[in-house]
């Protein structure tokens, strides 16, 4: 276990917002959590981040400073900065020397296929280029938890699947575990190993599905019959935790 | 054409005003036309270049002044709450004061041995606001995710100022300090009339003397001179904005 969340509750002003819930990541899981908006998914991964604090319940964590990354919805990248030095950015925080930390930016960088593009300023970079810099990032510290809140919300579908294929490569080098929060169901089912349904009001588990499958995925895994079959499934899980 | 529109109207403007100076004899000591106002720029060049020199300069130097105690205070308000809670509602009584009101007691402070320095202190106060207001905005801008991402990798209060807050800050200063220029300048010409002759012999000051003697002429020409020098000034500051925006955005 890398990560758990037992019996959290996180309260609003407006009213309970999450839990109680329970949840477990394993090491080297890939775990989606699905839900309708206001579920509470992003706030359980703020909660395994340590960037949020539950109201009730604890949070467990097997790893060290350095050891979690968390990429947002946006690229969040320091627009006075070159891609390289955002990068280089969370290495420099924790007192490795700048030399040593733009070298192994540069790796980081070269990894999501970006080459060339060290100097490059976010201004200068497209969407799914700036989202490539911002996982590049998160993967310089060499995490052993990765979160990801809807990693890919605003980017056009195509530059959203390539992205997917992208991160699976990536994990399967060092195969952190990774949390990503996402309402598509075709990708939750496509990226992870485990798909977690969150209901709404307040957010709970509404559904766990192991996903079958070798990861990364080979070609046309979206027409095999399994993948299929399990995107229903978890729609089902869906719809009626969103009318419960 | 659209760029000429502006040009045009001065023309069309000073035209009218020349010819309704000729055709109903107004007194020259009440407003002497555009011509004469020509000659007594000319005449009075080299007094009226010294002058805004004096002028510009105390507005510089107190940009400058402004610029650095602002920044320093908006930093101190970014790293402690408590300061924060001490600190602005001072700033907002600078803000708020009436420069003319404090001019006669800076100059009996400051004044009475070296005049420059009171009005040096009185457009800082002038010029210090939009600076500070402008660093607290900025300060407080940075992406909150960005926030967050400093607290994941264990970033302490310093490098956040100085990684992060700082950095976000710099669109809001390069417009507070355009804003806090055209002040500084305001200010010392607001100065200069509360120092009346005791002061630096700046473009107000050639206003005031040029009114006492009812060199009306001589008044207007070293109007213009004024705000000509005000005109230049925001252009240099717009550029200096555009570039700086520029450089910190890479593109």
């Amino acid at each position: 276990m890398i990560a758990a969340l037992s019996n959290v509750e996180v309260d609003y002003d407006r009213g309970l917002a999450l839990g109680p819930l329970s949840l477990g990541i394993g090491a080297g899981e890939i775990v989606a959590l699905v839900g309708p908006s206001g579920c509470g998914k992003s706030t359980a991964l703020r909660l395994l981040a340590g960037l949020e604090q539950p109201t009730r319940g604890t949070v467990t964590r097997a790893t060290g400073r350095g050891e979690t990354a968390v990429v947002f919805q946006a690229p969040t990248l320091a627009p006075w900065l070159s891609a390289q030095a955002n990068v280089a950015l969370p290495l420099e925080l924790s007192g490795t020397p700048r030399p040593e930390a733009r070298r192994r930016a540069d790796k980081a960088l070269a990894r999501v296929g970006l080459s060339g593009a060290e100097a490059a300023r976010p201004a200068q970079l497209s969407g799914g280029m700036a989202m490539r810099v911002s996982l590049a990032r998160a993967l310089v510290t060499s995490p052993k938890l990765l979160l990801l809140d809807e990693p890919f919300a605003a980017l056009d579908e195509i530059t959203r699947r390539s992205l997917a294929d992208d991160v699976l490569t990536l994990w399967a080098a060092t195969k952190p575990a990774i949390v990503f929060v996402t309402h598509n169901v075709e990708e939750a089912v496509y990226m992870a190993s485990r798909v977690v349904v969150i209901s709404r009001g307040p957010g709970r588990i509404a559904g766990d599905f192991d996903v079958e499958g070798p990861l990364p995925r080979p070609p046309h895994f979206r027409t095999q019959a399994n993948f299929r079959a399990t995107v229903e499934a978890v729609s089902d899980a869906l719809a009626q935790g969103v009318a419960a | 054409m659209n760029r000429l529109a502006p040009l045009l109207l001065i023309a069309v403007l000073l035209g009218g005003w020349e010819i309704a100076c000729q055709v109903m004899q107004v007194p020259v000591y009440f407003l002497p036309p555009p011509s004469a106002v020509a000659l007594a720029l000319a005449e009075h060049w080299p007094a009226l270049v010294a002058a805004s020199w004096r002028t510009l300069s105390v507005a510089l130097i107190s940009l400058v002044l402004a610029s650095l105690i602002a920044q320093a205070l908006a930093i101190l308000t970014a790293v402690s709450p408590f300061l924060d809670r001490a600190i602005r509602p001072l700033a907002s009584v600078v803000q708020v004061t009436p420069v003319v009101a404090i001019a006669p007691l800076v100059l009996i402070w400051a004044g009475l041995d070296h005049p420059e320095r009171a009005l040096v202190t009185l457009a800082v106060l002038v010029a210090f606001f939009p600076i500070f207001s402008g660093a607290t905005a900025g300060l407080r801008s940075a992406d909150p995710d960005l926030e967050r991402l400093f607290a994941l990798y264990g970033a302490g209060r310093w490098q956040r100022v100085v990684r992060l807050r700082l950095p976000s800050a710099v669109p809001f200063l390069l417009e507070g300090h355009k804003v806090g220029a055209g002040l500084a300048l305001i200010g010392a010409v607001v100065a200069e009339f509360g120092a009346g002759s005791g002061g630096v012999r700046g473009l107000a000051w050639q206003i005031l003397d040029a009114g006492n003697k009812l060199q009306t002429d001589r008044m207007i020409a070293a109007l213009v001179v004024l705000g000509a020098m005000g005109v230049a000034l925001h252009a240099t500051l717009e550029a200096i904005e555009r570039a700086g925006l520029k450089w910190w955005r890479g593109r």
